[in-house]
């Protein structure tokens, strides 16, 4: 699907979690003018008309598409997401989308998906889509309560575990956790995960040294996500061809051996876990 | 006005543009990334990213960092170098329906030179922009756009192995008298001055108290340096008698209409690519109505009209 830009109007926009500040939202858009995206894919979001002093549009994971609106899920945690948390039900927000690759769909493979915070959009769509839900594990670690997170949906279609770190300790714990189910997946498994680059290193680390395939969703900071600025780089082992414009990824360059700044945003955002030198 | 194309005539060579609108080097990738939104035939130019000898790997991350109205970057140049690009993506480029530049980047004469050279003789290429005022790369760059007299030996060095091209040579505006560096490389061999790169600047963050990008220093671009441009190509218009390209902040067809009347003869759109990929389209094709809006008959008579005491 070729990515387009969309303007849609907001159909409403949904506070998660209690309490008299809210932090994280569910946007509920009219459908873009694309119908169908693969599950991993993410957008370039700008609310219009452009009256910030941000520059560039910011990047949201797809968390869902329907035939009648696109979800994306966003935190609050600087000055686009803050001015996007005040929008109302029919202001407009510009959409370039879909873009990037996408998760790995093995309906033939237990697969294991590891989602940190925010890292938990794009697993629901991917939960959606799934031809066979049943296969899929979800780990969920977080920081905020439970409520401020679309993680209901996906419980109700897969085997799905929350964890909460609330102090500094529960975080170890989170981590042999976390290692030990990666391990129970390797080698025949495969284990996905979205979140922050220390939990994704910690995952890929791990993977490696028991033999799992993973693939790391990354969210890296990104200033036009098409490809254009070099802005969003990410050490990795790609022939150089994944790196060049799509019309012409076909070539068999070697990939480098100490690896190279590849884009993110054309490139990824999913990476296979032992590409990624972090 | 139905007539917009426009012909930078420079003393060696000319560049002839359907529109006054082309997309200024670094924002644009190499041209095809923006195919999905828009007709790249219908530009008046695209102008590629930075081409150096080798390819250049880049800073590390973070390379990029919002202010108010302005985005700073370091990217340090990553690109594949002149000879990967001229045999995979040039090929793959619609050459023959609108002009695309190379812009060079060297950290000597004879690097520069060493590019022109394997650039004269490529059928796709229109033109060449020299970048001597490039801010993020520790070594070179930023030394010859900022002394006149290295400014006039790069052009010279390019020059003498352009061949037919028409050469454009493309100022910093972190300099105390740009007037000054623009009569040298015309003197030099000039046919075309672009204006401006970015603006030095850093960016910091309280809680960390580290800088917010990974060589502490970086160029703004975007709204916030356009007044900065705007005066950058007045002064560099009245400095010299070859055309001058304005780069610098430009988001509407407005803004170019703005660079024109104070004496530009095209336009370069930059960081405003990112805030939404089909900016540079948009622009070209309202462009002929808002001049006419604003009472343009055409972009002779306009350019450089500004109404001063
Ligand atoms: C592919 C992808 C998918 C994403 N999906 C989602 C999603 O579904 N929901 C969601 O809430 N967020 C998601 N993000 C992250 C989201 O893009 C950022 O939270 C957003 O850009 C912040 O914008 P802002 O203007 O509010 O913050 P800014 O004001 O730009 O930044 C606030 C602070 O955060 C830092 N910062 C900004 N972006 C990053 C980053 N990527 N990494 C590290 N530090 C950063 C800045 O330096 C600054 O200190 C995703 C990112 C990517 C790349
Ligand atoms: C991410 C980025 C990369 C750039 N790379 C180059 C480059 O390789 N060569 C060059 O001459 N200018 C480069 N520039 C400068 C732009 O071409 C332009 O001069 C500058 O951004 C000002 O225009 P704007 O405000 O419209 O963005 C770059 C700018 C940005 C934002
Ligand atoms: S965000 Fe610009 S190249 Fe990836």
């Amino acid at each position: 699907m070729n990515p387009t830009i969309s303007r849609l109007k907001i159909l409403d926009i949904v506070p998660f979690g209690s309490g008299p500040k809210h932090e994280f939202f569910a946007l509920r858009l009219t459908p873009p003018k694309w119908e169908s995206c693969a599950p991993g894919q993410f957008v370039m979001l700008r609310p219009l008309p452009a009256r910030s002093e941000a520059v560039c549009p910011r990047p949201f994971s797809i968390c869902k598409l329907t035939g009648g609106h696109l979800i994306v899920f966003f935190q609050v945690c600087g000055r686009v997401t803050a001015e996007m948390a005040a929008l109302q039900a029919g202001d407009t927000v510009q959409v370039t989308g879909p873009l990037g690759n996408s998760l790995p769909v093995r309906a033939d493979r237990p697969t294991l998906i590891l989602a940190g915070g925010i890292g938990i959009a794009p697993f629901v769509e991917y939960v959606d889509k799934h031809p066979r839900p049943a296969t899929l594990t979800v780990e969920f670690a977080h920081r905020h309560p439970l409520a401020c997170y679309p993680f209901e949906g996906i419980a109700e279609k897969c085997a799905a575990r929350s964890h909460m770190e609330t102090v500094e300790q529960d975080r170890d714990a989170i981590v042999a956790l976390m290692e030990q189910r990666i391990r129970e997946f390797a080698p025949a498994g495969l284990v996905l995960a979205c979140g922050p680059t220390p939990f994704l290193r910690l995952v890929g680390n791990t993977a490696a040294a028991c033999g799992a395939e993973a693939h790391l969703c990354l969210e890296t900071r990104m200033a036009c996500g098409i490809g254009a600025c070099q802005g969003c780089v990410v050490k990795a082992l790609l022939p150089a061809a994944d790196d060049a414009p799509p019309v012409l990824r076909s070539g068999p360059a070697a990939p480098p051996d100490d690896g190279a700044f590849v884009r993110t945003c054309a490139c990824g955002p999913t990476f296979r876990a032992d590409q990624v030198i972090f | 006005m139905d007539n917009t194309g426009v012909t930078l005539a420079g003393p060696f060579a000319s560049l002839t543009l359907k529109n006054p609108v082309l997309t200024a080097s670094g924002t644009f990738g190499y041209g095809l990334e923006f195919a999905p939104y828009g007709d790249l035939r219908k530009l008046g130019g695209i102008v590629v990213k930075g081409l150096s000898l080798k390819p250049r790997e880049g800073n590390p991350m973070p390379r990029t960092a919002e202010s108010a109205c302005g985005l700073l970057n370091a990217v340090g140049l990553q690109n594949c170098g002149a000879e990967a690009f001229l045999r995979d993506i040039l090929p793959a480029l619609p050459a023959d329906k609108v002009p695309v530049i190379a812009n060079l980047y060297g950290t000597t004469p004879e690097e520069f030179a060493e590019l022109a050279g394997m650039l004269s003789d490529e059928k796709g290429i229109a033109g060449i922009e020299v970048n001597i005022s490039c801010p993020n790369v520790r070594e070179g760059g930023q030394l010859f756009g900022q002394d006149p007299r290295l400014a006039a030996a790069v052009t010279a060095a390019v020059r003498a192995r352009a061949g037919r091209l028409p050469l454009i040579v493309k100022l910093t505006p972190n300099v105390t008298d740009i007037a000054a560096v623009a009569r040298a490389c015309e003197d030099a061999g000039a046919d075309i001055i672009s204006c401006i790169n970015t603006l030095s600047g850093t960016a910091v963050d309280l809680v960390t108290r580290k800088p917010r990008l990974s060589v502490t220093f970086g160029g703004l671009s975007g709204p916030a340096v356009k007044p900065v441009a705007l005066r950058c190509v007045l002064q560099v218009a009245r400095a010299v008698s070859i055309p001058v390209i304005g780069i610098g902040g430009i988001r509407c067809a407005e803004d170019v209409l703005e660079f024109i009347l104070v004496g530009a003869h095209a336009v370069q759109v930059g960081s405003a690519s990112f805030s939404c990929p089909d900016t540079v389209f948009r622009i070209v094709e309202e462009l002929p109505a808002v001049a006419e809006k604003y009472g343009v008959a055409d972009w002779e008579s306009f350019r450089a009209s500004l109404i001063t005491d």
